[in-house]
């Protein structure tokens, strides 16, 4: 094990290596062009492919292909490159294959600018892409949780056969921590026996296809797709916890948002207010049922986003109006200032005393 | 009794889908020959598109993967990457590939991406209903020019073979037709030369089938065959333009 | 100990190298760190800052918003952030390139002509390891042979040649902050 220095974009570079990913197709864009520096150098290191494509619909279906013939594939972009790519993850999804893609959220809509966003979140859980599918979204918020939940996509994606996400911003992916880095190892990736291979390499024919011509065999898909969705928002809801204990006052936040309410909560515990906070890991599948179970002891809650409130309502359905759920959000770029979030919950705290 | 004429091995037991007169069978039952005679069944993956030829997965008996609206150069590509040892091949129409897959073939033959495109020009869409392709020549009446495809509006047909040509990463450009025995004798010649650049690892090969569409054109399937002679020949001619290592 | 510093500065001036030598050596000496950098979307010229983290705990936030150090390499980061300073904190500056005075009363402040000390012992790159060695005697985040020891991880190897006279300059910067502390106390 090493402890080192290191940067969010490596980090997703390093992961994708370790967890057997060798090939990336993608296309340049700020703020996700450091990641396809480094796997342009790594993965030649290791046999593996990175190849540029002539924009983000051609890079996710290489993606596709890749996947169809059985390999552990990845690609990043940032919010207008992830546009570009939806048509191509709702074939993953009607298709069932795997795959991990990247999204360095960046000011929107639009071109709008380079600066951290939190904008794709509606994109990213409520389906970009057309059609009835679900993408797990994964939202790390340290650099060694980027190493971790990179590699762990790559596995979610394997075993529900399902595009996954990974979620963050420039801010995490320019930022430097120390990680602890565990030594290389050989990992056996799952068998796929139904990848497009070549007749001669496994039993039967196989057909990649997510065209269903007669409504009652889409169905049947559809149903069929609704129970593995089913399985992970049983299975996969992860979220993190801050001080919930004697916390009367809940912040929820991811990634970036949430690295900003920890000190919130620190500053505000500080001056004797009972703040405490909830982190989802993953945004689809949002851990309704933890933000439910404290909302049942809390007396509000705050959601702080780099966006216009859009994981707001997902806390909302979740509480099922129990409680009230407000917003803090910068927008456009802007990130948050701690100061003025803690500005917010003393003013809701204030108000809430006065009632 | 001697058989002297059965199915290709690579054509599975099924009726085709397509209107009578369609040429699509033919060039179907072409590729599924060469694949045969090559030996490469089991060893080639095939990409199928989106209109008319996005049954094509119900018709080859081989592994196939489904890409959506003009994508499939760019998902044989990743496929191609993965397993450099297989032969993939895509077949793709005219709106597919000249019109809303521009972007993917010219990359995957600028890239020389070792994969072999087959590209069936009827000049017009036949799965959406007959409206104006990229290919549609000029004066020819669709459902979406039905005063004549005309320069001021629609601009021109656009020539494939003659446009991928100057790209270094094209390895192998022909056009063929379907429209007579003695052009499709060559015409399967001509495919198998495509696939065979494929398997010596030559770079990218592209075969572009002049085909007809009876139902669209609204003639009798006699009446196509005249009609592509007639018109699509003289616009789009016939032949080799490139082969490995010598500019046609 | 908690020190959140941020390093302001244009491309080109180092802030950001500075920025990650620090949290190098930070790491080295098993502190919580973190580096997180700012910059606009000129590649040469343009902004170029960073916030340094630098705790005995967990890092809550790793965005630089009140620091308790600020470097400032430029009049208009002087103007842009003196302000965000947290009372008591300490704003160091390179004043062979900021004219303009510090307006506020309740921080320290320390002036180096940083790239004149610089020119003095050879070279006016080291300008920046100056203001650092000041920052370490000043602060006390990191060590000197930490930060000797991260400049070797930081610096490409074909730069490594110019390791002794960085170090030369840590020990310059420390040495000024020294009398300046003396001269404090007088």
């Amino acid at each position: 094990m090493t402890r080192l220095l290191m940067k969010g974009t490596d980090a997703i570079g390093e992961a994708a290596v370790r967890a057997g990913c060798r090939y990336f197709f993608g296309y340049p864009i700020t703020p996700q062009s450091e990641l396809t520096h480094y796997l342009a150098r790594r993965l030649p290191e290791v046999g593996g492919l990175y190849l540029q494509a002539e924009s983000e619909v051609a890079s996710i279906n290489m993606v596709y292909g890749a996947a169809g013939a059985g390999a552990r594939v990845m690609t990043a972009s940032s919010g207008p490159g992830i546009s570009l790519m939806q048509e191509g993850f709702s074939y993953m999804a009607g298709a069932e294959l795997p795959c991990v893609a990247v999204n360095l959220m960046r000011g929107g809509p639009g071109l709008g600018n380079i600066a951290p966003s939190q904008a794709d979140y509606f994109q990213a859980t409520k389906g970009g892409g057309h059609g009835d599918y679900h993408m797990i979204v994964l939202a790390p918020n340290s650099v060694q949780e980027i190493l971790d939940y990179t590699q762990k996509a790559f596995d979610l994606a394997d075993q529900y056969r399902n595009p996954v996400m990974v979620m963050a911003d420039g801010i995490m992916a320019q930022m430097m921590e120390p990680v602890e880095l565990e030594e290389e190892r050989n990992i056996e990736l799952p068998a796929k026996p139904w990848a497009a291979t070549g007749m001669a390499y496994h039993q039967g024919r196989n057909v990649i296809n997510s065209c269903y011509v007669i409504p009652e065999e889409m169905e049947v898909v559809n149903l069929r797709l609704e129970k593995k969705y089913q399985q992970i928002r049983q299975n996969e809801p992860l979220c993190d916890s801050y001080l919930l204990e004697g916390a009367e006052i809940v912040l929820v936040a991811f990634g970036t948002a949430s690295r900003l309410c920890r000190s919130v909560v620190d500053k505000a515990r500080q001056r004797g207010i009972p703040v405490g906070m909830i982190r989802p890991i993953t945004l689809w599948p949002f851990p309704y049922d933890f933000i439910e179970d404290i909302a049942g002891r809390v007396k509000w809650m705050l959601a702080v986003e780099m966006n216009m409130g859009q994981m707001q309502e997902d806390v909302q359905l979740a509480v099922k109006g129990k409680i009230p759920v407000y917003h803090y959000g910068r927008l456009g770029g802007m990130v948050p200032v701690a100061r003025d979030i803690l500005e917010e919950v003393v003013k809701l705290y204030n108000g809430g005393a006065l009632r | 009794m001697k058989k002297v004429f059965t199915r290709p091995k690579t054509l599975k037991d099924v009726a085709y889908h397509y209107c009578p007169g369609c040429t699509h069978g033919i060039a179907h039952r072409l590729i599924a020959e060469v694949i045969d005679e090559l030996g490469i069944q089991n060893t080639t993956i095939g990409m199928t598109s989106v209109g008319c030829s996005v049954f094509t997965m119900e018709y080859f008996d081989m592994d196939m993967v489904q890409a959506s609206h003009g994508r499939a150069p760019a998902v044989a590509t990743g496929i191609k990457r993965v397993l450099p040892d297989r032969i993939i091949f895509t077949y793709q129409g005219d709106g597919d590939l000249a019109a809303i897959g521009t972007g993917e073939f010219v990359h995957a033959a600028a890239r020389g991406e070792n994969i072999t495109v087959i590209f069936i020009n009827n000049a017009v869409y036949g799965m959406t209903g007959g409206q104006m392709a990229p290919t549609t020549l000029m004066g020819q009446v669709t459902k979406t020019t039905p005063f004549g495809r005309s320069k001021e509006v629609n601009g021109f047909p656009v020539k494939v073979c003659e446009m991928l040509t100057p790209l270094e990463g094209a390895a192998y450009l022909a056009r063929v037709s379907v429209h007579s025995p003695k052009s499709i004798i060559q015409a399967k010649k001509v495919i198998k030369k495509s696939f065979e650049v494929q398997m010596e690892g030559l770079g990218f090969s592209l075969v572009e089938v002049l085909s007809t569409c009876p139902t669209n054109w609204g003639l009798s399937p006699l009446e196509s065959v005249k009609w592509l002679e007639d018109n699509m020949i003289p616009y789009y001619p016939l032949g080799e333009f490139k082969k490995p290592g010598v500019l046609a | 100990m908690l020190e959140e510093i941020y390093i302001a500065g244009f491309g080109g001036q180092g802030a950001l190298s500075t920025g990650q030598l620090l949290a190098h050596a930070g790491l080295l000496e098993g502190k919580c760190v973190s580096y997180v950098p700012i910059y606009g979307v000129e590649k040469r010229g343009g902004v170029a800052n960073c916030g340094v983290t630098i705790s005995d705990r967990e890092i809550s936030s790793p965005l630089v918003t009140e620091p308790t150090v600020l470097v400032v390499m430029n009049n208009l980061s002087l103007a842009r952030f003196q302000d965000t300073v947290v009372p008591g904190g300490l704003i160091m500056i390179n004043s062979s390139l900021v004219e303009s005075p510090v307006t506020r009363s309740d921080v320290k402040v320390v002036s180096i002509q940083a790239n004149e000390e610089a020119e003095a012992l050879g070279n006016v790159k080291v300008a920046n390891n100056i203001i650092l060695g000041a920052l370490l005697e000043l602060t006390g985040v990191a060590s000197i042979e930490g930060v000797e020891q991260s400049l070797k991880e930081v610096f490409p190897k074909r730069h490594h040649h110019m390791i002794p006279a960085n170090v030369k300059a840590l020990e310059r910067g420390m040495e000024l902050a020294r009398a300046h502390k003396l001269s404090q106390v007088d």
